[in-house]
């Protein structure tokens, strides 16, 4: 299955996969407009420190403690993508607790948020890779 | 292959979820001494408060047992197992055989012998849906509720009624609230955050007698109630296996591959005592994270594949009215520690291994912590400074990342063996 897999030598730290993250879950047509004067809670995140960054969202691992650790049964793991129900989300945050990557994210209305490759918000690629501009994010088949 | 599973629960739903990746064919018995749908135990304290509601609080869709070819018996109880001629027997006469028997029988609240309670009429325990049903009809405007227990059933069950216009008293035994999971200095930022919301606590008292509407505190205040909640703790559901001769202590004994000491018979869940890797040291974790890995692995074993779950570890996210509590681990060792007005970060660490976490607020990427205890992490393989100020993956080595990020296996390393 197509995962994103971040190349930490080819970031540039300009977050802008961030922002095309939080643009993609908006159903605006322009980013900027779309944007302006928001702050944003993007599902993908840079860590930066002394010249080192990569991007992080969620691994959509084998063996997925967020979903296994769920108390409400609201993530799942549909056609190899975990995705959150967040109409049966309470905001327990085990999720949080559980996921070894950071991954997973509170969000304004209380319900957890994290990447499910915008699956739920456009067709093909996911917009942290599309917009990434250093082809440091990929989505592609790695093998199992 | 005949499975059957007593206790339809957490545990029950990570076993039937294992079998079913092996075992299509074999059939799947489930008794269940409740009437309901698998459901979320954690959310009846958002149910009373119209967080979630009975359909959504389903902790598997509809469909869930007929999907897995199950069949459900519900309103029944197990009372005893022949273990020779491999049969359940149920509170009705009848018997079910198996070929593989899984206990997830769940914990039960513990009833303190306290004089005078059993003639308290408005009782009740909180950890079933029925139980909140109960609650939830005997709440009155102004009711004056008394919450014996100021642990995690006892707190979540006060902010679930809070918005009900009750007034709400809780006393505890220990001298701080969430005694459990937990220290001094956390425990009285969480108190000091719940008087904000009404909560009036009697901490380091007992009570010692019961008249129809009040308690009595080993310090003679009278307390005045007009419904009581009691949830001081639940005790293990072990007599099915104990009546026959089975390994159990506080839980059923079970090892790492969710095997009781009797052949064929299996244990998961809340009734269950296992390794806590963080202190190893057998304890019960009544938690519903282990309580699915567990279901899990005994399923898989079950259904003829090796597989090992070794990494229990006490685990807690709990909110509270707004604030976030996460706990982790055991709290031995050295401390690195953060405290600010209203949050508290303390990591606790020793022999080069990090044994356990506090987080009250700041609990961001707190799964990386959660992931250093669980994996033993040596820590002078990490950048332990930085990682004790800000959770993150820039704390490993650049290998450990790019494995990390683009690696495919990734989450639990608790592997099926030789599959």
């Amino acid at each position: 299955m197509k995962r994103v897999y971040v190349n930490e030598q080819w970031c540039l730290g300009c977050h802008l996969c961030e922002y095309f993250c939080a643009f993609a879950s908006t159903n605006e047509k322009d980013m900027a407009r779309a944007l302006k004067d928001v702050r944003i809670s993007p599902r993908i995140r840079i860590e930066e420190k002394d010249g080192i960054s990569f991007a992080v969202s969620c691994r959509h691992c084998n063996e997925p403690l967020c979903v296994k650790s769920c108390i409400t049964g609201a993530l799942t793991k549909v056609n190899g993508i975990i995705m959150i129900d967040r109409d049966r989300c309470i905001g327990c945050y085990t999720c949080i607790l559980s996921c070894p990557y950071g991954a997973v994210y509170p969000s304004e209305d209380g319900a957890i948020q994290k990447c499910e490759l915008c699956i739920k918000t456009r067709e093909g690629t996911p917009r942290c890779v599309t917009g990434c501009p250093n082809g440091a994010i990929v989505f592609e088949e790695r093998g199992e | 292959m005949k499975y059957v599973i007593v206790g339809n629960s957490t545990a029950a739903v990570g076993a039937v979820e294992a079998i079913r990746k092996n075992d299509t064919a074999g059939s799947i018995v489930i008794i269940s001494n409740e009437r309901y749908h698998v459901y979320s135990r954690p959310l009846i304290s958002y149910l009373l408060m119209g967080k979630t509601d009975e359909n959504r609080m389903k902790y598997r869709g509809d469909s869930f047992y007929s999907d897995n070819n199950c069949e459900l018996m519900l309103n029944k109880t197990a009372v005893r197992i022949d273990p020779d001629k491999k049969l359940v027997h149920l509170d009705d006469g009848t018997a079910v055989s198996y070929d593989r028997l899984l206990l997830c029988t769940g914990a039960s609240p513990v009833i303190p012998p306290v004089p005078g309670l059993d003639k308290v009429r408005n009782r009740f325990t909180f950890t079933t849906l029925d139980d909140a049903r109960a609650l939830n009809d005997a709440l009155r405007e102004n009711s004056r509720v008394l919450i014996m227990g100021a642990g995690l059933i006892g707190l979540k069950c006060a902010e679930g009624i809070s918005k009900r216009n009750v007034s709400i008293s809780c006393v505890d035994l220990a001298p701080r609230i969430l005694s459990s999971i937990l220290d001094d200095e956390s425990a009285e930022i969480v108190k000091r955050h719940l008087e904000e919301h009404g909560i009036r606590f009697y901490l380091n008292r007992r009570v010692t007698e019961f008249e129809e509407g009040t308690a009595y505190l080993d310090d003679n205040t009278p307390v005045r109630f007009d419904v009581l909640v009691i949830a001081v703790g639940v005790r293990p559901n072990i007599s099915l296996l104990k009546d026959i001769g089975g390994k159990t202590n506080r839980g059923i004994i079970i090892d790492e591959r969710c095997r009781t000491s009797i052949p064929d018979i299996y244990a998961a869940g809340d009734c269950c005592e296992s390794m806590d890797i963080s202190s190893e040291e057998p304890k019960v974790m009544a938690l519903l994270p282990n309580a699915y890995m567990q279901g899990e692995c005994a399923g898989m074993n079950m259904s003829g594949v090796d597989f090992v779950f070794d990494r229990a570890i006490p685990m807690n996210s709990i909110g509270l009215f707004g604030k976030h509590i996460m706990t982790a681990g055991t709290y031995t060792g050295d401390v690195y520690c953060e405290t600010r007005h209203g949050s508290c970060k303390k990591l606790f660490y020793s022999n080069n291994r990090l044994n356990g976490f506090i987080l009250v607020e700041n609990t961001e990427k707190a799964g990386i912590y959660t992931s250093l205890i669980r994996e033993r992490t040596p820590l002078d393989t990490i950048d332990f400074e930085l990682i004790c100020k800000v959770p993150g993956l820039m704390a490993f080595s650049r290998k450990t990342r790019a494995e990390k990020l683009g690696g495919v296996r990734g989450g639990a390393t608790n592997e099926t063996i030789g599959a």
